[in-house]
């Protein structure tokens, strides 16, 4: 499935093969604010990671992890700061941030089947007006195969289970070659095979070479989907491998025993 | 029925006619905005916040196409942002602001008309009256109907993004916020030129019930478009021909028109489900 070698021609799908990039594509954050208004929900984030890796963010409630999400994904102007991908503002290169909603905020019953949904993943490359391809059509038939949603894609997407509603909005990100899938509390709602499914796939587009980053509150799972957690309370408190940041002596700190359950 | 047809053979009758397929379909076309963004009833209270300006247009400018338009679109532009600025500066919901001012406008409004003598007109503007539709109003009607029909064709592909995925959309790159205001406008100029043929308790029935039926019918989105306009149009000529008959009133058949095809539709869908 994977084939790095060509990565970025134009005749297949984009799989990502970020680390046979010199150096691997960086995402860095550099002294990063954010918030509503005047108030800054999140404060001073520096970090720096490359394509091939699964990143966590932890935190409370309120602790900014959606806050830096949208600020990812340019759904919120930066209040300071600068969020640089291979060097040059993000946001100059729409095309490779895919952003996924959290499942609550999705209106399942708009008239949309799962091929039409992903083909919507080729909107950056073909703007509003260029007709799909045969090139497109086969990037939509590559993204819905990869993630086994082949047999599915003539329903609509509130007929799909919630693992399969996942994986349909994944293939969309995929169809828009996208090396950077920005997650909103993707296992929210999920059942347990279906959280365990979506793990693994977010665990293999990144060992493929893109980009994961997830807002996750279930400190139980953290280890096993991502290899990187930062630990976020409006400054980040921790950042690095998911088992060195998730120490009990870290968590004391950002969720006091008074508001664990 | 000998009446009917010499009736159908003025030109009052033909116009009213077409007048009926035309706001019909510009309707039923752009219901499926109302629908698919899930905002029927914010749509329904402006229609009603429509009045006032009407009103106030006429007290300054006399009875004038134009002016009587622009009153309406900003009539409804206060109450509509007014209410969104009232639930951000202070402690209430946007719907309870919108509430509020929406019933006092429309009550400002209905006083206004009173005072100024125009109790038949009042009627007209409440339930419709495609009759006495001038051609100017017609004029109107098809200017306002073949924009947003163009519009919505035009940027088909982007707008259904936004439409079901506002974040992805901004995303992408898209310019959430000038698509949010132009959908806005657009539903109101609809809502505006087709004011007088069905009236402000009315409009919103024509504005949603097409799409509506369609949401039942269709998993794939241009055909709550196209469909929802033939179900609008067609709809509206039915009631046309039923109206005269029957002597009912020709825009509360129109909307009792479309609220029967949505049942039909709901019952069979829901029939054949199980």
């Amino acid at each position: 499935m994977v084939d790095a070698h060509e990565h970025c021609g134009h005749d297949h799908i984009c799989w990502g093969g970020g680390h046979h990039h010199e150096g691997g594509h960086e995402l860095r954050l550099e002294d990063v604010s954010a918030g509503y208004g005047g108030q800054r929900a999140i404060e001073g984030i520096s970090l720096s990671i490359t394509c091939g890796h699964a990143l966590a963010l932890i935190g409370p409630n309120g602790a900014g992890k959606s806050t830096l999400l949208h600020a990812l994904a340019g759904l919120r102007p930066i209040l300071s700061g600068r969020i640089l991908w291979n060097g040059a503002p993000l946001h100059d290169v729409r095309r490779e941030i895919a952003f996924l909603p959290q499942r609550s905020e999705v209106d399942w019953n708009f008239p949309i089947t799962v091929r039409r949904l992903v083909e919507m993943g080729r909107y950056p490359a073909l703007g509003p007006w260029r007709p799909m391809g045969a090139h497109d059509r086969d990037i939509v038939d590559k993204a819905l195969d990869a993630l086994e949603m082949t047999d599915l894609q003539h329903r609509q997407i509130g007929e799909l289970s919630g693992g399969q509603q996942q994986r349909a909005f994944l293939a969309r990100a995929l169809a828009q070659e996208a090396h950077i899938l920005l997650l909103d509390e993707p296992f929210g709602g999920l059942d347990v095979p279906g959280a365990e499914s979506l793990g693994a796939l977010l665990r293999s587009l990144a060992r493929e070479g893109r980009l994961v980053v997830a807002s996750h509150h279930d400190l139980a799972t953290a280890a096993q989907v991502f290899d990187r957690a930062l630990l976020l309370r409006k400054r980040a408190l921790a950042y690095g491998a998911t088992a060195e940041v998730l120490t009990p002596q870290n968590l004391q700190q950002v969720f006091p025993a008074s508001e664990r359950a | 029925m000998n009446d009917f047809i010499q009736f159908l053979g003025e030109p009052l009758a033909q116009r009213s006619l077409w007048a009926c397929a035309f706001i019909g379909f510009t309707n039923g076309f752009v219901s499926a905005l109302v629908v698919l963004r899930r905002s029927a009833l914010q749509i329904g209270t402006l229609s009603c916040a429509l009045l006032p300006g009407i009103a106030l247009a006429i007290l300054l400018f006399g009875l004038l196409q134009v002016s009587i338009l622009l009153g309406a679109v900003l009539a409804a532009l206060l109450v509509g942002l007014g209410s969104l600025f009232v639930s951000r500066t202070a402690r209430v919901e946007h719907d309870t602001a919108l509430s509020v001012l929406h019933t006092a406008a429309f009550a400002a409004g209905y006083v206004i008309l009173i005072q100024l003598g125009l109790q038949q007109k009042v009627d007209d503007w409440l339930f419709g009256n495609i009759m006495s539709m001038t051609d100017t109003d017609l004029w109107v009607a098809y200017a306002t109907g073949a924009v947003a029909m163009l519009g919505i064709t035009a940027l088909f592909r982007p707008l259904v993004i936004f439409l079901f995925d506002p974040r992805a959309a901004a995303t992408m790159g898209l310019p959430a916020r000038a698509y949010n205001y132009g959908i806005f406008a657009l539903i109101i100029l609809v809502l505006v030129s087709s004011l007088q043929a069905v009236g402000a308790f009315l409009t919103l029935g024509l504005l949603v019930a097409p799409a509506a039926t369609m949401k039942l019918l269709t998993d794939r989105t241009e055909l709550m478009f196209w469909g929802g306009g033939l179900i609008g149009g067609l709809g509206s000529v039915l009631a046309f021909f039923l109206s005269y008959p029957l002597g009912w009133h020709l825009g509360a058949t129109i909307i009792m028109v479309l609220g029967c095809i949505f049942l039909i539709a709901y019952a069979a869908t829901t029939l054949r489900r199980k």
